[in-house]
């Protein structure tokens, strides 16, 4: 018989990938997962871009390192899952660190990382651009593969409104050094020397009329030391579309049984898809019970006074209450019951409970792990 | 914390997740209806405007959509606008650039260029004299800005590139961009949270970030999905009190449904009060929807609240 839940799904697995759209309690999630898993005995590093203050004082993490830290296994004991012989770390994510980081190790020389590092344009532009968290997060994984160090890794995947950035986001950065033009340009002649040649002059032209020559001078100079780095950067694309398409990696669907983010889920299931990577299965977060079943609500207000006790007024406020929960709760089952049909009858979904109050202690990361270790929660297509 | 009501722009940004096309598209909705002509600019690429009025495909195709009486919605793609912009600036050689693969590989490697392309199409969105050729001047432009971080950094690409350029055309394109992002006169940042700890912080931050790096007030704050209270403290007593007394399942449920939304209601004050406290304002609150999916009635419900800010 396999494991329940997650543990099933993560059987075998070193790397684990938590993807969905944002605010679907992503970071939560992978961080019970690491939990869950290091309480079965394993050396488990959850890597998280942006946990809330009391999950990252929770965590250790109050200090940005940058490197795995050992998360204190006493308070984990205290709630009930002692970690045992396992091990909890985590590591907060530095994208700019993780960046420089990669420079300095693809930099040829020690003149080119400087060049790099201090180039206006590295400086101002490449920390603040979309898809650098989603770059470096990977890029961070894969070198903590690298290592060897853990059993199993779990990436918290950056709060990105499109869940899909994050694959994109390896290809982004070398996309452009593949292109042939590129390529042309930065070739040991230079961006800016090519230009000037006679092919280009045109082209030349027209690109000072509207971006300016400075600029120009830059961005040349940009591309040219970045062109440096090109061999190294398309061999660690290489090794990153490996490690994403290992068999030991898997792809778990974070959402909340709302309707964007589900439809996001059936998007981001079909590109994973698309693109041959291993799929564990889907979590949905916060979903409200029905508790109506098949009674009827009718007689509701009354049976509180009745039963409960309650005055007229007040009972009608509770069932009001209960009204439009169990609207929610309609609402829900209708969505997931949605996504259950989209991803097929093979792909196994866990269902989290909406939960009061904010998970943000080992105790808390422990209740949410007891559903997310539970049996399947069999959702009828 | 009124005053949006003589702006050209409103720029909304927020934690990933919190409703901001929601009240993006609302804030829209009630300019709309006093009269402005109004333009829904998405930066996401996700068109949800569109979609909410019903265009099925959702692709309003980088043009302005029109969707009601006084508004319209387009989704910025930079490749079109970067078309769109070399035909007005380089002439003829416009479509040398364009057409050259050279040139697209250098927008795309560049960082930030999208971006900047992105502002551009929305300044122009915002002047009282159009570029694009016969296109009518709006009154209010409201643009669904990428989340937080991402948000922040786009506003302030136009400077980064001012700085970085020196002269030239993209120079003087990033100080005129620039100058009108940063226009408390004309542009105002509006920032969406729900009452949760996540986008609590993400917002006092901004609030702080927009200040120290662009020099620029938040001008609201938006919080989104605010449950009721419907009890209050002294009858979830009561109600809390009576659910071990009962057996019936349903009834049970009922007390346990109003308790839950008691506590949760609590926990989403608290929260108001600390972004309050972080902002040294009231921040504007909007109610949770119990319904399925955010349809027209909910959203003529919110935007007949936010006209309040307008």
């Amino acid at each position: 018989m396999s494991a329940p839940g997650v543990a099933g799904w993560l059987d075998g697995v070193r790397v684990c990938i938590c993807g969905g759209s944002g605010g679907v309690g992503k970071t939560t999630t992978s961080a019970a997962i690491a939990t869950g898993m290091a309480a079965r005995g394993l050396k488990v590093c959850v890597v998280t871009i942006d946990p809330a203050q009391r999950l990252a004082n929770a965590l250790g993490l109050d200090t940005l390192g940058n490197e795995p830290h050992r998360v204190e296994p006493a308070p984990f004991a205290a709630a009930g899952a002692p970690l045992g012989d396992g091990e909890l770390w985590a590591l907060q994510l530095d994208a700019k660190r993780t960046f420089d980081d990669l420079i300095e190790r693809l930099s040829p020389d020690e003149r080119t990382r400087e060049e790099i590092l201090s180039n206006r344009i590295y400086r101002e532009l490449s920390g603040a651009v979309a898809g650098s968290q989603e770059f470096t997060a990977i890029a961070k994984l894969h070198d903590l593969a690298a290592t060897g160090e853990f059993d199993l890794l779990v990436l918290d995947t950056p709060p990105s409104r499109n869940a899909l950035d994050f694959l994109d986001a390896p290809d982004r950065l070398t996309q452009f050094f593949e292109g042939r033009a590129l390529q042309a340009l930065l070739k040991p002649s230079g961006f800016g020397m090519k230009l000037f040649g006679r092919t280009s002059g045109l082209v030349l032209s027209a690109l000072k009329r509207v971006t300016g020559v400075d600029l120009l001078t830059d961005l040349s100079t940009f591309f040219r030391l970045l062109g440096g780095l090109l061999e190294g950067f398309r061999a660690r694309a290489e090794q990153v579309d490996a490690l994403l398409h290992d068999p030991a990696t898997r792809f778990l669907l974070v959402t909340s049984p709302e309707r964007e983010p589900v439809d996001e889920a059936i998007y981001f299931h079909r590109k994973l898809k698309a693109a041959r990577m291993a799929f564990g299965g889907g979590i949905v977060n916060r979903v409200h019970a029905d508790q109506l079943g098949d009674e009827d609500a009718g007689e509701l207000v009354q049976r509180l006074i009745d039963e409960a006790g309650l005055s007229r007024p007040l009972a009608r406020r509770v069932a009001a209450c209960f009204a439009d929960e169990h609207a929610l709760a309609v609402r829900d089952r209708e969505n997931v019951a949605h996504l259950a049909q989209r991803l097929g009858a093979s792909v196994p979904l866990l269902l989290v409970p909406h939960l009061d109050e904010d998970v943000h202690d080992a105790a808390g990361l422990v209740r949410v792990g007891a559903h997310l270790f539970a049996d399947a929660t069999a959702v009828a297509p | 914390m009124s005053g949006l009501s003589d702006k050209r722009l409103l720029f909304l940004t927020g934690k990933g997740g919190v409703g901001k096309s929601t009240v993006a598209i609302a804030l829209a909705l009630a300019a709309a209806r006093r009269g402005r002509r109004t333009v829904i600019a998405e930066l996401t690429g996700q068109d949800r405007a569109a979609v909410a009025f019903g265009h099925a495909d959702g692709s309003s195709g980088a043009r302005e959509l029109r969707l009601a009486e006084n508004l319209f919605t387009i989704s910025i793609e930079p490749q079109h606008v970067l078309e769109e912009y070399l035909q007005q600036k380089a002439g003829p050689l416009g479509d040398v650039l364009a057409g050259s693969r050279t040139f697209h590989g250098f927008v795309s490697a560049t960082p930030g260029m999208r971006e900047l392309l992105a502002l551009g199409k929305v300044w122009e969105l915002a002047q009282p004299q159009r570029r694009t050729r016969d296109a009518q001047p709006y009154d209010l432009v409201v643009v669904d800005a990428p989340a937080t971080g991402h948000g922040l950094a786009t506003l302030l690409t136009p400077r980064t590139f001012a700085e970085i350029a020196k002269v030239g055309p993209i120079a003087s394109q990033g100080r005129t961009l620039d100058a009108f992002f940063t226009d408390a006169r004309l542009a105002a940042v509006v920032a969406v949270a729900l009452a949760e700890e996540m986008p609590v912080n993400e917002t006092i931050s901004l609030r702080e970030r927009l200040r120290e790096e662009a020099g620029i007030e938040l001008a609201a704050t938006v919080v989104n999905a605010l449950v009721p209270d419907r009890l209050g403290p002294r009858q979830a007593a009561t109600v809390a009190g009576a659910v071990d007394g009962v057996r019936s399942p349903l009834v049970r449920a009922a007390l346990e449904s109003a308790r839950s939304e008691h506590v949760r209601a609590r926990a989403q004050r608290a929260q108001v009060e600390r972004l309050a406290e972080g902002l040294g304002s009231a921040p504007f609150e909007l109610p949770y929807l119990f319904t399925p999916a955010v349809d027209m009635a909910g959203l003529e419900l919110l935007s007949e609240r936010l006209e309040e800010l307008l």
